[in-house]
């Protein structure tokens, strides 16, 4: 009896012996050496493991960066203090790395813009612009209000008001998932800085957009004029601010008719 | 011939591993949010369960049986298991590193998956030699990734829905996994 079970104990025993000889000679043998740099570059990074750079979490793009595939600023999250401790460790000078926030090229909001119909049904902009007419609201470049990009937001930096998807500046790390998740292309990645914004994507003319909606742009042309920098133009029927250019001067937005240069 | 090909389906469909054994129901549960990462994850279990059946197979065989130890078999098993899956991690990141990085971390999540230990236990219970070991591990692993996927599908499609309050979360993935248990206990008459 007592013999059993001490055959068994040594047999478990030499097993586990013999299995912790073999895996420790293995680790010896399949060694990975990894970069040094590669480890320092991870431990600045945020690890929220968001993927807005591009990359698959902050492993991956630590390991981008140590191999020099990707820029040293490429973590929208960490903002110019990571890229400065980054470029440390690189050994390279940070470049102008600007912080950028998410911004909805939106304003029609649920009493300025006109509705077509009542929507009952799946509650998400992705499925609602396939509908016809694109949801309940006559524009169909603008926001339908179902908030696919606050259920895409992971620091909780956008949110639907009245109608319309709004961000809020402070929260917003820039990661780019709103971007992705609006079916209407609606959600851009300004600069930080940046105070005149055009804040509508109509691309119809000027008389539908008027019977749509009171505040989208209706190309007039009339901010083009006033700017002296060249920094706006048109394109296909709504005004874009060249950000590089701009020197948020206002001269646009005090003389849009429909204000929707805020 | 006929045999394994019996055993094979009877362990991707009619006997599936989680839908009708309830085995590994915690990465079923888990990594089942995308079609994507559930194939990721579906990959690294046929891996690791194939090459487990062969190693824990060999092992009972040659070891066990000639030692006349069968009741150690749980306890050998779970430490040979979790010792395999730490040494084909090794091996892959030096030897295939895109391979390593295609399976990512699932392939050490699958340590904790109780369908590895089921499948080696079975093939004892059963009395399989060794080729049918294998050729059980691959059919049970494969009817692992079918459901997890299949699960997968549904569940992207749940987000769009508008479930009730309490529902939401394990409660609807648990009675569509039923539902899933149920349709494929009509695979039962088929062998």
């Amino acid at each position: 009896m007592i013999t059993g079970i001490i055959f068994a104990a040594a047999v478990v025993g030499i097993i586990g012996i013999l299995i912790g000889v073999f895996l420790g000679i293995a680790s010896e043998k399949f060694k990975v050496e990894v970069d040094e740099k590669e480890i320092m570059v991870r431990n600045e990074l945020p690890g929220n493991n968001c993927g807005g750079c591009g990359y698959a979490g902050c492993d991956a793009l630590a390991k981008a960066i140590a191999a020099g595939q990707a820029d040293v600023g490429a973590c929208p999250v960490g903002g110019a203090s990571v890229t400065e401790k980054i470029s440390e460790i690189m050994g390279v000078s940070a470049g102008s790395a600007e912080k950028k926030v998410a911004f909805v090229k939106c304003k029609g909001s649920c009493d300025k813009t006109k509705v077509q119909y009542n929507y009952y049904g799946i509650d998400d902009c992705r499925k609602i612009s396939v509908v016809p007419g694109s949801g309940e609201k006559s524009c169909v470049y603008g926001c339908m209000g179902y908030g696919s990009c606050v259920k895409a937001c992971e620091f909780d930096a956008i949110h639907v008001v009245d109608g319309i998807a709004v961000v809020d500046k402070e929260k917003c790390v820039a990661c780019g998932k709103c971007v992705a998740s609006c079916p209407n292309a609606l959600i851009d990645l300004v600069p930080y800085k940046a105070e005149y914004l055009v804040q509508c994507n109509s691309h119809d003319k000027g008389k539908d957009v008027k019977a749509k909606c009171d505040v989208g742009c209706i190309g007039c042309t009339m901010c083009i004029k006033q700017c002296e920098f060249d920094a706006i133009h048109m394109d296909n029927n709504v005004a874009i601010i060249d950000y590089d250019k701009c020197t948020n001067c206002g001269k646009c937005a005090a003389k849009c008719p429909v204000k929707v240069i805020i | 011939m006929k045999e394994l090909l019996l055993i094979a389906i009877g362990s991707a469909l009619v006997n599936n591993v989680v839908l009708s054994q309830f085995l590994g129901l915690c990465p079923f549960l888990g990594v089942s949010k995308n079609v994507k990462t559930s194939a990721g994850m579906g990959a690294a279990v046929i891996f690791v369960i194939t090459i487990a059946s062969f190693v824990t197979s060999l092992i009972y065989k040659s070891v066990l049986v000639g030692l006349n130890l069968e009741f150690l078999q749980t306890i050998v098993f779970i430490l040979v298991i979790a010792a395999l899956v730490q040494f084909v991690e090794m091996f892959l990141k030096k030897s295939m590193p895109a391979l390593y990085e295609a399976l990512g971390v699932y392939l050490p999540l699958i340590t904790t998956n109780c369908a590895v230990l089921g499948v080696a236990l079975t093939n004892v219970q059963k009395d399989y030699n060794i080729l049918e070991s294998v050729v059980n591990g691959v059919g049970i692993s494969v009817g692992f990734t079918i459901a997890i996927i299949m699960l997968a599908g549904v569940r992207e499609r749940i987000e769009y829905n508008d479930v009730p309050h309490s529902f939401k979360g394990s409660p609807i993935v648990l009675i569509t996994s039923g539902l899933m248990a149920i349709a494929f206990f009509g695979f039962s008459g088929l062998i």
